[in-house]
């Protein structure tokens, strides 16, 4: 049976570039720096006012943003679940409903297309979330299986609500079961008469949960939320994708197109990255009978691994924005930094870099050589770098079952 | 279900590459057992009875002989087969201005001597540009990345051939010529256009091409490749004979055929083949199982398709593989008159193509899912060379006509069926006025029966069209092109696989060759 493609194409108004969000009204209203950026397609606001205040929103006390450009797919049909595992490396045939799992998928030769999180939303049905748009891809993988695939990237408006009063603040809001979900739970709940999903999810890697509604109700599901706060109880803050790059790095969470070129994007052929090579070799099972890129991945497993990316600290205050980096100080040139922040809670230069590793191991003295300006005359300086094999930062609080009550 | 041992091999379908191959790998000390589907071996080389008394070729009609090469290696004469005398080509013109049309010669009314001589030179170039690809053909096509010892050989003595066996003007003109249409090389020849349009018709039959189209040059020299192979003829008791002393040959050696067992999937444990699963249920184990059966089904049909990745899946199903041939069997009560042929003509090849806009023209309905109103035609006569086909006194006719494509816009019901065969009979009609009446029984394979019963995705002759971007190292598609598969133990050896269709064993033989030195290699 061929397989049912549902494909949005609900009228877009070609007059607007950018798409906004369900939630446009009261992120405009909230965007005081008018910092737009396009994700997916959608209008989006780097920065709403300070980035260091939405930065610490999400580390000390409550964060929002909109999470509605994030790809969606709604996945069900006798053979959904044959099929998702076909399409991830990691084996997630037994992964119970209301609950939610972060893969990768991979092309027939075993690189990086996306990473994803499916969510077991009820028995059989399922939705992919994924960074970048994934629907061909998916109608190739679903040939000759019983399964329907349904684009709803904008048929589900999305809150990621983060911070370590997110719980609190949410229960205030009007979920009262929040402090029954452990890490990946799902819940089914009603907020002032509507329905609303809630995962304990998120990119922070602080306690933190994505509320997901439909678009209809997005405008009073923000204002159920920010009503906590104009009552005076927690504050509450919107932040942009500035703050969340800060945080996801310090939390070790990778991008992909950022941190490494997806396959689908990389033209040249050494560009594109194998999980093992991103760090993801964690959710990659060989044992698993079959799925798209097992052979190569197999192959892959048995010699000695090229690159990895790496969670490197850089010394100094000086930012290594695109540096290059190598074998001792002046040495051979084995890398380059992807991404870089500077984490406010720990005081450091934190990047994701892509390090070769000679001989399969991993170089022990990286130095990243940095370019920077004074006053409009740029000057260069060595930094060492120590490489992080755990998150550079995490917290209890991110796990706890209860969540704690701030 | 039966305990493999180390050498065995299950070979999926008793056409005649599958029986090629099983030969050769029992020369090499294999134990092979062939499965197949229907209840004799043969595939599309086969002679059935389809009204009582009347027997004919099921598909492949005509016969090259087999490869030289492979009778010698299998241990077969080519008079084994008791061919019938070379069949020539008749170019059919209304006004009885036939040509006769052989390997390197032409004669007929109206035929300039200029083109006679032209048509001369034309075969003997075109059979040496034929000839340069031959070490390629006889080899599993070279691999672009990653070439072993033999891909280098082989290009080397494809390059070799091109540079030194043509010399400079001929691999210039080879080069300009080889991606281009028969269209434009045949104007560019011949004067003649009724010459051109049965020329082109041997570029196009079997293909979704008319003679515009891009490569059809390419199909004209693997047309080229089986004229060089040995004269056009008939087998005695048709291409079942073939079969029959392929069969025979096999048995020989010790190799098991088992009819009527239709494999309905092939077992693979941590991606490795290890058997085959009839109909029945009934399972048989080997380390080693190569598929005679076309891409599509062998991957999509007899495979889960988890077991594959995604990519390599669609790209298996996005191959060309829609037939566009349907062929027609008469039974006939004494020959039919051809206006200005004698009774012994008609034991050559009938080409109804008067020029190529009528072959053209009649592509155009394919592309619109519409059969030919006025189709492309061949005819023989098998039982004026072989009198055990038909009755005495009585003959059959057998007829391709195309374009009869698999996807007809309204599907090929009954009323279809019949408007096809009343066209077809209709163009006969105009060259051998009251055939019709002559006719006791007939039978219509369209590209869809085709399919039911050999059992070939989309009806398609060749096991998918034989286009540039379908051959080489390209058939069935990168990746799965040197008869191993992505599946560790499984592998190609049918038309599907380089170097494709036709009455050839060249497929069998060289997947018989690969699977002996991947195992010599370890």
């Amino acid at each position: 049976m061929p397989p049912t493609i549902i494909q949005d194409i609900n009228q877009h108004n070609f007059h607007e570039v950018l798409r906004p969000t369900p939630f446009h009204p009261r992120v405009d209203h909230n965007c005081l720096t008018k910092n737009w950026m396009d994700w997916n397609g959608y209008l989006t606001a780097r920065t709403y006012d300070t980035l260091a205040a939405e930065y610490f929103a999400i580390r000390s006390s409550c964060s929002v943003m909109d999470l509605t450009p994030m790809g969606k797919y709604r996945i069900n049909g006798p053979d959904a679940n044959k099929f998702l595992n076909r399409l991830v490396t990691r084996d997630i045939s037994m992964l119970r409903p209301q609950r939610v799992s972060y893969v990768v998928m991979c092309n027939d030769e075993g690189k990086v297309l996306d990473d994803a999180t499916i969510f077991h939303l009820s028995e059989g049905d399922y939705r992919l979330c994924c960074q970048h748009h994934q629907l061909d891809w998916l109608m190739i993988s679903s040939l000759g299986m019983d399964v329907s695939i349904e684009e709803e990237t904008h048929d589900v408006a999305a809150l990621a609500v983060q911070g370590p009063t997110s719980a609190s603040a949410l229960k205030l809001a009007g979920i009262d079961e929040i402090e029954q979900l452990k890490p990946y739970d799902i819940l089914h709940a009603q907020l002032h008469g509507f329905e609303v999903m809630v995962s304990r999810t998120g990119y922070t890697g602080d306690l933190g949960y994505e509320l997901w509604t439909s678009p209809d109700n997005a405008l009073n599901m923000w204002d159920a939320i920010f009503e906590v706060k104009q009552k005076g109880f927690y504050d509450i803050r919107t932040i942009g994708l500035s703050a969340l790059e800060m945080v996801r790095i310090e939390a070790g969470f990778i991008l992909p197109g950022d941190d490494f070129n997806t396959a689908e994007t990389a033209i040249r052929a050494d560009r594109v990255r194998s999980p093992y090579e991103v760090g993801l070799g964690w959710v990659v099972n060989l044992d698993k009978p079959s799925f798209t890129g097992k052979r190569a991945l197999l192959d892959e497993k048995k010699k000695p691994i090229k690159r990895r990316l790496l969670r490197l600290e850089v010394s100094g205050n000086k930012a290594p924005q695109d540096s290059f980096l190598y074998a001792g100080k002046g040495g051979k040139r084995i890398g380059t930094i992807m991404t870089q922040i500077w984490s406010p809670i720990l005081k450091a230069n934190l990047a994701m870099a892509d390090v070769e590793f000679a001989g399969g191991s991993q170089p022990n003295d990286i130095w990243a050589e940095i370019y920077y300006q004074k006053e409009l005359e740029w000057r260069v300086s060595w930094a060492k770098g120590k490489v992080w094999n755990k998150p550079f930062w995490t917290h209890p609080r991110r796990s706890a079952s209860p969540p704690g009550s701030y | 279900m039966t305990k493999p041992s180390e050498n065995s091999v299950i070979i999926i379908g008793a056409g005649h590459n599958g029986l090629v191959c099983a030969i050769y790998l029992s020369i090499a000390g294999y134990k092979v057992r062939v499965l197949e589907a229907q209840d004799v071996a043969g595939g599309g080389a086969v002679t059935s009875e389809f009204a009582p008394g009347f027997k004919i070729s099921g598909l492949a009609h005509l016969f090259h002989g087999l490869d030289p090469e492979i009778l010698k290696d299998i241990g077969m004469q080519s008079t084994n087969f008791e061919l019938g005398p070379e069949i020539k080509t008749i170019a059919l013109a209304t006004n009885g201005n036939h040509l006769l049309i052989g390997k390197d010669s032409v004669n007929g009314a109206g035929l300039s001597e200029e083109d006679k001589q032209t048509y001369k030179e034309f075969k003997q170039e075109y059979f040496g540009f034929a000839k340069v690809l031959k070490p390629l053909l006889m080899n599993k096509p070279p691999r672009l990345k990653n070439m072993d010892k033999a891909d280098k050989f082989t290009f080397a003595k494809l390059g070799w051939g091109l540079r030194f066996g043509l010399g400079v003007d001929a691999m210039r003109e080879f080069l300009r010529v080889g991606g281009i249409n028969i269209y434009d090389v045949l104007n560019e020849k011949i004067e003649n256009s009724h010459l051109k349009g049965a020329i082109s018709v041997d570029a196009v039959m079997g293909h979704h091409m008319g003679p515009r189209t891009p490569t059809t040059v390419l199909t004209y020299l693997t047309r080229l490749n089986g004229e060089a192979q040995g004269n056009l003829s008939t087998p005695k008791n048709g291409m079942g004979r073939v079969t029959e002393l392929l069969v025979n040959c096999a048995e020989a050696k010790g190799v098991e055929i088992q009819c009527g067992a239709t494999v309905k999937k092939i077992l693979i444990d941590e991606g490795r083949a290890i058997g085959v699963e009839l109909d029945s249920g009934e399972q048989y184990k080997a380390p080693l199982i190569v598929s005679n059966a076309d891409a599509k089904s062998t991957f999509l049909k007899m495979i889960d398709v988890c077991e594959l990745d995604a990519m390599f899946a669609q790209r298996i199903n996005t191959t060309r593989t829609h037939g566009s041939v349907a062929k027609f069997h008469f039974a006939l009560d004494g020959l039919p008159e051809f206006a200005g042929l004698e009774a012994a003509d008609l034991g050559n090849r009938m080409l109804i193509a008067p020029d190529m806009r009528y072959v053209e023209h009649a592509f155009n309905h394919a592309k619109y899912k519409e059969f030919s109103t006025e189709p492309v035609i061949e005819i023989i006569f098998p039982s004026v060379h072989d009198d055990s086909l038909a009755p005495p006194g009585r003959h059959v006719m057998s007829v391709l006509a195309t374009f009869a494509p698999y996807d007809l816009k309204n599907g090929w019901s009954e009323q279809a069926r019949q408007e096809f065969t009343s066209v077809v009979l209709k163009s006969i009609e105009k060259y051998a006025s009251g055939i019709t009446s002559k006719i006791i029984a007939s039978e219509l394979i369209t590209p869809i029966d085709i399919e039911n019963k050999f059992k070939i995705s989309g009806g398609h002759w060749h096991h998918g069209e034989m286009t540039i971007d379908q051959s080489f190292m390209m058939r069935p598609i990168h990746g799965a092109a040197q008869y191993n598969t992505p599946i560790e133990g499984l592998f190609l050896c049918g038309a599907t696989a380089h170097p494709g269709g036709g009455i050839t064993g060249i497929p069998g033989r060289n997947a018989a060759k690969r699977i002996s030195s991947l195992a010599r290699a370890g």
